[in-house]
């Protein structure tokens, strides 16, 4: 069905994809598996005709294609449903269907396409009530929309980009069922995964792709769990990093049975628990996704708990707000810099001080002078590469908002850190700089949690890694055993047989 | 990435406009562009006014010399700045927040209905000046404060939009005025209260006259010291205090605002309140300092001329106070040319210009020759 030859493709400061082959024979259905960043999207994006390829030839059922939009490649029979769904919300799921095909004239014959579109549903086992309207359907059916309207304008390959991420268990397992039947019935389906699970359970073929290259294509029926972990993470270089020898302290962190919501009210964390110490890096390693937002949110008194306690040194702190747990000592360096961690038109120096004006003794007015004094020393400490303390942070690159980010959350009296992928985008002597200041900061007695994707961070700095899979941690393993395919296997969702917990 | 692909596959050999951001726009170039709008502005009412069949020019000159031509101009001028000014700097306090709130007319409205309730209900005639008055800025703010902290209360606890609420509620305080003015206060239905003591209002210049006989005629009123009173609070408060600080950081990003540990929901409420307090202040000036009753139409519409200056002011206290002061003066020549439509054309056609140009601010304009794109 499918022939990609020597694709890559590159975007500033990247090679999302490094000549990658792909191979989809017609009427399978063929799974890319891989990390985040590992380039599956973006090959899919080639092949759905949003991106051009720098290199590279495709050809479609024995053509040579060359895809300028998503409409070519729909009209040549490739459709991909996105994990966001491009639905109008207030319109029905007819009208959704036929929206933007161009083989409709000026006028529309509703009841034909309603009777089209409820056709289409009943052959390909995704019924749908085509007058209903999109903001009354749940998730689930949402995404049922998207693959009628893409089997509604001829796909004959369907991709779908992470088409559980979204979905309820029952609800994926449903999918997984229809997509069964659509391949029976003769087409080709083609779905981007980091889930070992279902990758196992619905793919013929499985692609595994690590950092832009596909590393393999196999059958499933040739491959285990674990060969297909390796293949996903490699065999990661650890940083060089010096993890200097510390007594570990007495635990200052406690988070019990904690059941957290994200923002459509599904469990995000569930019932976790975790102990943090003194002086020691607690690395939380999982795919994207998985909770950790929610949990860092919910630590940080961000977030409001559903169940459980968190205690802060034998004292029960549960739900305070974001306020108070920064008053007790609680730093957080989160994910999002530019929407979270900054207010990107604000200077430097303001940004230095987004906390800590607070603590200024002058009743209801700012410490102008000791803020100017602290903004001066900050940026000599942290080496901020700026014009100045008064330029607005929004023209600061990532590696030095990072750094501002760093000044601000590790200048107080800080008792635990959360950070959330903290060198993720930076460069290596950013990361280098990054790894150093945690460092330092655990010598000093800190606990830090550090979420991050980054296997191979995780491994590098943590004394203790935990796996957390749907919002819940799968294993807890000391530095000395977390080898990276365990804890690849336990990141998607799968417990090794040599492994009790 | 799409803005490169489009420049590179332009068709080129002409002159092309490309806009550039400017990191710092300065305060230099904050007046500048400024006043370059105005001019477009008033070039653009101008042809208007000539399609009409008048003479911009004759126009301008006449309402120009009406507003700051004389000892008697001026003083009609900040007269009419006093409120302005007051309900300007409470939307401008608002907008810094990037809350809407596009109802300092009503709160203007429900400050002049709780001052004129107090005059006309709890004043004796011999209570001192200085309580009277007291107490009637006290009901004024108050009055606006409620009218503030309504919409206040609802964005924050249930996400209403604070520009439909605050609009509406515009009509509600006009209606709420009528029902006085019409029923239980008013005078023979004519829709105003009768006169209140004198010991409510605002002494005018006028009364100075036998010390200063300068001030022989002048109408202008205490109400006026309000101005820099407020400008100096609000430049305090923006500027120098935490509460300030966090008005900065919610209104340029409400999430690290949060992340940051400011109470999202009790600093929406306190902006509102103190925004329609001033506006609150701003009713309670015309009652006790220009009309010494209350009646139906008792604001001439600054509550909206008000969104107007605060918006070319950029929000910064001393600034709006200067715009208030030269729509004071565009009011009183408006009035003085004695054609109605004049003043609203005016104001729309500069607030028309001034929005659609503000990217000039922070973008310039270059003419660049194609072979340069290269």
């Amino acid at each position: 069905m499918v022939e990609m030859r020597g694709i890559s493709k590159r975007f500033p400061g990247v090679v999302a994809n490094d000549r990658v082959d792909l191979d989809v024979a017609s009427g399978s259905i063929h799974a890319l598996l891989g990390e985040n960043g590992a380039g599956k999207s973006t090959l899919m994006h080639i092949l759905s005709g949003l991106y051009r390829p720098d290199s590279g030839t495709i050809k479609v059922e024995d053509r040579t294609v060359s895809f300028g939009s998503p409409l070519d490649a729909i009209r040549t029979g490739v459709g991909m449903v996105h994990q966001h769904f491009m639905l109008v919300e207030t319109q029905t799921v007819a009208e959704n269907v036929v929206l933007g095909d161009r083989r409709l004239g000026f006028r529309m014959d509703p009841s034909a396409i309603r009777d089209t579109v409820a056709e289409l549903g009943l052959e390909s086992g995704l019924e749908i009530d085509p007058d209903a309207l999109i903001w009354q359907l749940s998730v689930g059916e949402r995404q049922r929309v998207e693959i009628v309207k893409m089997l509604h304008r001829g796909a004959r390959l369907l991709i779908l980009d992470e088409p559980t991420a979204v979905l309820t268990p029952q609800e994926a397992d449903t999918l997984f069922d229809r997509m069964r039947g659509m391949a029976q019935a003769g087409r080709t389906l083609l779905f981007i995964s980091h889930k070992l699970n279902e990758v196992m359970e619905l793919a013929e073929t499985v692609t595994v792709m690590r950092q832009g290259r596909v590393v393999d294509t196999v059958p499933k029926a040739q491959v285990s769990h674990r060969e297909l972990v390796r293949m996903m993470v490699g065999s990661p270089v650890l940083f060089d990093v010096t993890v200097p020898p510390v007594q570990q302290g007495r635990k200052l962190l406690s988070l019990r049975s904690l059941r957290v919501e994200n923002d459509r009210g599904q469990t995000a964390v569930d019932n976790l628990s975790l102990d943090l110490h003194q002086r020691e890096i607690l690395g939380v390693a999982g795919v994207a996704g998985n909770g950790q937002r929610e949990l860092a949110e919910a630590i940080t008194g961000l977030r409001k708990l559903q169940a459980g306690t968190i205690e802060l040194d034998e004292f029960d702190v549960t739900g305070s707000n974001q306020r108070r747990m920064i008053d007790l000592g609680i730093s957080w360096v989160p994910q999002d810099r530019q929407h979270t961690g900054t207010a990107p038109n604000l200077s430097i120096q303001e940004n230095f001080d987004l906390k800590h004006y607070r603590s200024a003794r002058r009743g209801p007015f700012l410490d102008r002078v000791g803020q100017s004094r602290r903004a001066v020393a900050l940026l000599a400490k942290y080496r901020v590469a700026a014009a100045g303390r008064h330029q607005p942070v929004r023209l600061l690159s990532g590696g030095n908002l990072q750094k501002v980010i760093l000044a601000r959350e590790l200048s107080t009296e800080l008792r635990v850190l959360v950070a959330e992928s903290p060198t993720r985008g930076l460069d290596v002597g950013a990361i280098q700089n990054v790894h150093e200041l945690l460092m330092e900061q655990r010598s000093r007695g800190v606990a830090i949690l550090l979420l991050s994707e980054d296997l191979q961070e995780v491994l590098s700095l943590s004394d203790r890694v935990a796996v957390i899979h749907s919002g819940r941690i799968m294993g807890i393993l000391p530095r000395a055993r977390a080898e990276a395919d365990t804890i690849g296997m336990l990141m998607a969702g799968v417990v090794p047989e040599d492994m009790t917990t | 990435m799409t803005g490169s692909t489009a420049s590179g596959t332009m068709p080129s050999g002409r002159l092309r406009l490309r806009l550039e951001a400017r990191d710092q726009p300065g305060l230099l170039t904050h007046v500048a562009v400024s006043l370059l709008l105005l001019v477009a502005a008033l070039l653009l009412a101008g042809v208007v006014m000539m399609v009409a069949g008048g003479n911009p020019l004759d126009v301008y000159r006449s309402m120009f010399g009406a507003g700051f031509g004389s000892k008697w101009g001026l003083n009609d001028t900040l007269v009419k700045m006093v409120p302005l000014t007051l309900a300007s700097l409470g939307v401008a306090l608002a907008f810094r927040m990037k809350m809407w709130n596009i109802g300092a007319e009503g709160q203007l409205l429900m400050g002049a209905l709780a001052a004129s309730g107090i005059a006309l209900f709890a004043v004796p005639p011999d209570m001192p000046q200085w309580l009277a008055l007291g107490l009637m800025a006290a009901a004024g703010a108050a009055g606006g404060a409620v009218w503030g902290i309504v919409p206040g209360w609802l964005r924050a606890q249930f996400g209403v939009n604070e520009i439909i609420s605050t609009l509406m509620l515009n009509y509600v305080a006009l209606s709420i005025v009528q029902f006085f003015v019409y029923g239980p206060w008013g005078e023979r239905g004519f829709g105003l209260t009768p006169m209140f003591e004198r010991n409510t209002w605002l002494p005018r210049l006028t009364e100075f006259a036998d010390q200063w006989s300068a001030l022989r005629g002048l109408t202008l009123h205490l109400g006026i010291l309000a101005v820099p009173v407020a400008i100096v609070f609000l430049a305090i408060l923006l500027n120098r205090t935490k509460f300030g600080f966090e008005i900065a950081m919610v209104g340029d990003n409400p999430d690290a605002a949060r992340y940051a540990g400011v109470r999202l929901r009790r600093t929406m409420i306190i902006v509102m309140a103190l925004s329609g307090a001033l506006a609150g202040l701003a009713g309670m000036n015309e009652v006790s300092g220009v009309v010494h009753r209350l009646l139906e139409h008792i604001s001439p519409g600054y509550g909206y001329t008000a969104i107007i200056v605060a918006w070319l002011g950029r929000f910064n206290p001393l600034a709006v106070a200067v715009v208030a002061f030269l729509f004071g003066g565009l009011i009183v020549g408006a009035d003085e040319i004695q054609s109605a439509g004049i003043s609203s054309l005016l104001q729309g056609v500069i607030l028309f210009v001034m929005v659609s140009g503000n990217l000039l601010i922070r973008y310039r304009i270059r003419l660049r020759a194609p072979e340069m794109l290269e």
